[in-house]
C-alpha cells in the first residue's frame, strides 16, 4: 500500500499538462495496491482549478492570495508542512520552473530521498526509478533506501490526457500557513509575440550550439527559405541573441508540431524535446551518433551540418 | 553586496561517453564548466559592477579542469577563487551541496548564485539544496537580477515565454538560467595573468559523508536511434534521402 502525493502546479489560471502526466502516473502506481492519490494545489485561483484534478481521490486546496501567482520559497514551506502532516510515501513533482523550485527544498526540509529527472517511478519492490543524466545521453535506474521519497518528473512521464479524464476526487481545503517570506510576487509578463509564429509553421528547421557562430545562422536561413521553412532554435541560440525569443523551441520557449522538424546541431536534452517531439516527420543531423536527438528523431544522418546544409540547398534549388 | 558563485564542471557534453559498471567510464573524460554555472557567473559579476562589492567563486575537485575554470573565472573579474577539498566520486548533489553550505556557511554571503541545473544532479538541485541547508529565501530559472532597494529584482522564467518579476530579500540563493547578457569572453592572456595572480586557494575541507540515500544500480546508454532510420552515407547522399522524404512529405 502506498499513499501518492501529486503537486500540481498552476500558473495564469491554468493546471499545467505535467501537472495531469503526473496524476496519471500515480493511479498507475496504485492500481496494483490499494493505495491513496491525492493531489494539491496551492495559491490563488486554487479553488476554481480544484475540479479539474478529480483524477485523484482527495484534492487538498490551499487557497491563499499571499504567495501571488507563484512564491519559490512559499510554496515550497506550504508544500513542506503538508508532507508533514499527511505523511504520503511518495510525493511527484513535475521537474518544471515550478518543480524545481519545491521538490529540493522540500525534500531537504522532510528529510526525504529525492530522485530527480526521473521518467518513471516504480513501486512493486521497494521503490525504483529510471533517470536520465547528462542532458539524455545516459539512463540510470536507482532505488531509493527506505519506503519514503520525492519523485521530480520529467515530461512526457505519462498522458496528460488520461490524468485531466474522469475522477470523482473529494475536494478538501487545507490551512496554509504562509511563513515570514524573503520572496514577493509582483508582477507575470506574457511573452511578446514575434515576426514568425513557429507554432503555426508547417516546415521547420531548427538549428541548436552545432551552427556554433551568429555569422553561420545565414546558410541555415538560406536553407529554410528554399525548403520555405521558418528557422527555429534551441535555447542556447536565443541565449546568445542570435534569434528572437519567439524562435526558441522546448521546455521554456515553444512546443510545436510541425510536418517536418528538421533538426540541425542540436543535441536533444530534454528541455528540448518536451517541445518538438510530438512533430510528424523528425529529421536530424548531428556529428554525434549518440545524440539523443536520435532518440526522437525519424530519420538521422551522422555528420557535420555545414558538409549537409549546402548540398540539401542546392538539391532543393537545383 | 558579496556574492559566491558556485561552480561545477560536467562531462563535456559532445564526448562519447562509455559506462564503467555504475558510473561514466571517466579515464579519458574531459570536462567543461557547467553552462548554467557560467550564466550564474557573468549575473554575478554585472551585480558586482552594478552595485560595487565582491565575487569569491568556490569549485569542489582538484582536477585542471577545475583549476582553469577558476582561473577563467579570475580573469573575468571575481576578486577570490576557492577551490574545495578533493573530488565528490559519486554522483551526489547532495555531497556537492553540503560541501559548498560549509565553505560558504560563516561568510556572511549576501546573494549565493548557481547554475539552475546540471547534467549530473540526479538527487537534488544543488543551489537548491545549499539554500535548505542555510535557510534563506531561494528561487530557480532565473533569467535576470537588478539591485532595488535593500535587496533585488529577479526575472524568473516559466514556460512558453512567460517570466514572472519578484523582489527578493538578501540573503538569498538564486539559480540562474540565463545571465541578462550573454557570458563575456576574457582574453588567454588575463587567464595567465589570474594563474600567477594569487587569488586562488585550495581549502582543504573534510567532506561530509555522501546522503547516500539513493543507490544507482543500473547505468546504460539507451538505445538511440532504434526507431530511426539512420541514413547512411556522404553528404550528397544524405541530402537526397532528405529531399526524398521532404518530398514525400508533400512540403516541397
Ligand atoms: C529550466 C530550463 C529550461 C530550458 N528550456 C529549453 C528550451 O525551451 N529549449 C531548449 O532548446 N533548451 C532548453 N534548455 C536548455 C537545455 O538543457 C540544453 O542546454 C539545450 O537544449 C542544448 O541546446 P543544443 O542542443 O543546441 O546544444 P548542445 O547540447 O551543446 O548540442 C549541440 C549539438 O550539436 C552537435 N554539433 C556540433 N557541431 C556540429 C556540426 N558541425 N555538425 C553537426 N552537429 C554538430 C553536437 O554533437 C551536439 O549534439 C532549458 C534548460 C533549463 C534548465
Ligand atoms: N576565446 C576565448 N577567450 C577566453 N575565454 C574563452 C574563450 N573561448 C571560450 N572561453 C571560456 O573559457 C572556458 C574554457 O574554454 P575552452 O578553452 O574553449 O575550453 C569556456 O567555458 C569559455 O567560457
Amino acid at each position: 500500500m502506498a499513499n501518492i502525493l501529486v503537486y500540481a502546479e498552476h500558473l495564469n489560471g491554468e493546471i499545467t499538462d505535467a501537472s495531469f502526466e503526473l496524476i496519471a502516473l500515480a493511479r498507475g502506481l496504485v492500481s496494483s495496491t490499494d493505495g491513496n492519490v491525492e493531489a494539491t494545489i496551492i495559491g490563488t485561483g486554487a479553488i476554481a482549478l480544484a475540479d479539474q484534478l478529480g483524477g485523484a481521490d482527495t484534492i487538498l486546496v490551499g487557497e491563499t492570495d499571499a504567495l501571488g501567482e507563484f512564491n519559490p520559497q512559499g510554496h515550497a514551506a506550504v508544500f513542506t508542512d503538508l508532507i508533514s502532516r499527511r505523511q504520503p510515501d511518495i510525493c511527484l513533482v513535475p521537474y518544471t520552473s515550478i518543480g524545481m523550485d519545491v521538490a529540493s527544498v522540500a525534500a531537504a526540509a522532510s528529510d526525504l530521498p529525492l530522485a530527480s529527472y526521473c521518467l518513471s517511478v516504480d513501486i512493486q519492490s521497494g521503490l525504483t526509478a529510471t533517470c536520465q543524466l547528462y542532458g539524455g545521453k545516459v539512463e540510470v535506474d536507482v532505488e531509493i533506501d527506505g519506503d519514503r521519497a520525492i519523485f521530480a518528473m520529467l515530461s512526457g512521464c505519462a498522458s496528460a490526457d488520461q490524468g485531466r479524464s474522469g475522477g470523482a476526487g473529494v475536494v478538501e481545503s487545507i490551512d496554509v500557513a504562509v511563513p515570514d517570506l524573503g520572496i514577493s510576487f509582483l508582477s507575470l509578463s506574457e511573452p511578446e509575440g514575434g515576426d514568425v509564429d513557429i507554432t503555426a509553421e508547417e516546415v521547420l528547421v531548427a538549428i541548436g550550439r552545432g551552427i556554433e557562430s551568429e555569422d553561420n545562422i545565414e546558410e541555415a536561413q538560406g536553407l529554410a527559405d528554399a525548403m520555405g521553412a521558418a528557422l527555429g532554435a534551441s535555447r542556447p541560440i536565443i541565449d546568445q541573441g542570435w534569434l528572437p525569443k519567439s524562435r526558441q523551441v522546448g521546455k521554456s520557449g515553444l512546443s510545436v508540431k510541425p510536418k517536418v522538424y528538421l533538426a540541425l546541431g542540436i543535441s536533444g536534452a530534454p528541455e528540448h524535446l518536451e517541445g518538438m517531439r510530438d512533430s510528424a516527420t523528425i529529421i536530424a543531423v548531428n556529428s554525434d551518433p549518440q545524440a539523443p536527438i536520435f532518440g526522437v528523431a525519424h530519420y538521422g544522418w551522422v555528420g557535420d551540418i555545414f558538409d549537409f546544409m549546402p548540398e540539401l540547398t542546392d538539391r532543393l534549388e537545383g | 553586496m558579496k556574492i559566491a558563485v558556485l561552480m561545477r564542471v560536467v562531462p563535456d557534453p559532445v564526448e562519447e561517453l562509455e559506462i564503467e559498471g555504475h558510473d561514466l567510464d571517466r579515464d579519458f573524460l574531459g570536462y567543461v564548466l557547467n553552462e548554467f554555472d557560467d550564466h550564474a557567473l557573468e549575473e554575478g559579476l554585472l551585480l558586482k559592477e552594478d552595485t560595487g562589492g565582491s565575487l569569491t567563486a568556490y569549485a569542489i575537485g582538484t582536477a585542471d579542469e577545475v583549476e582553469q575554470m577558476l582561473h577563467t573565472a579570475i580573469a573575468k573579474g571575481a576578486d577570490e577563487a576557492k577551490m574545495l577539498g578533493e573530488e565528490i566520486e559519486a554522483i551526489d548533489a547532495h555531497a556537492q551541496a553540503a560541501t559548498f553550505t560549509n565553505a560558504i556557511r560563516d561568510s556572511g554571503f549576501d546573494l549565493i548564485l548557481s547554475g539552475v541545473q546540471a547534467a549530473d544532479e540526479l538527487d537534488g538541485q544543488v543551489p537548491m539544496l545549499v539554500a535548505a541547508a542555510l535557510g534563506i529565501p531561494h528561487m530557480s530559472v532565473v533569467v535576470g537580477t537588478t539591485p532595488q532597494g535593500e535587496g533585488l529584482r529577479v526575472t524568473k522564467e516559466y514556460w512558453g515565454g512567460i517570466t514572472a518579476e519578484y523582489q527578493v530579500t538578501l540573503p538569498a540563493v538564486l539559480g540562474v538560467q540565463t545571465a541578462r547578457e550573454a557570458p563575456r569572453y576574457v582574453a588567454v592572456a588575463r587567464i595567465k595573468q589570474a594563474q600567477d595572480s594569487g587569488a586562488l586557494e585550495s581549502v582543504d575541507l573534510v567532506q561530509p559523508d555522501p546522503a547516500g540515500r539513493i543507490r544507482i544500480t543500473e547505468m546504460r546508454l539507451p538505445d538511440i536511434g532504434d526507431g530511426a532510420e539512420m541514413i547512411e552515407g556522404d553528404e550528397e547522399a544524405a541530402a537526397e534521402r532528405v529531399y526524398e522524404i521532404l518530398s514525400s512529405a508533400g512540403v516541397v
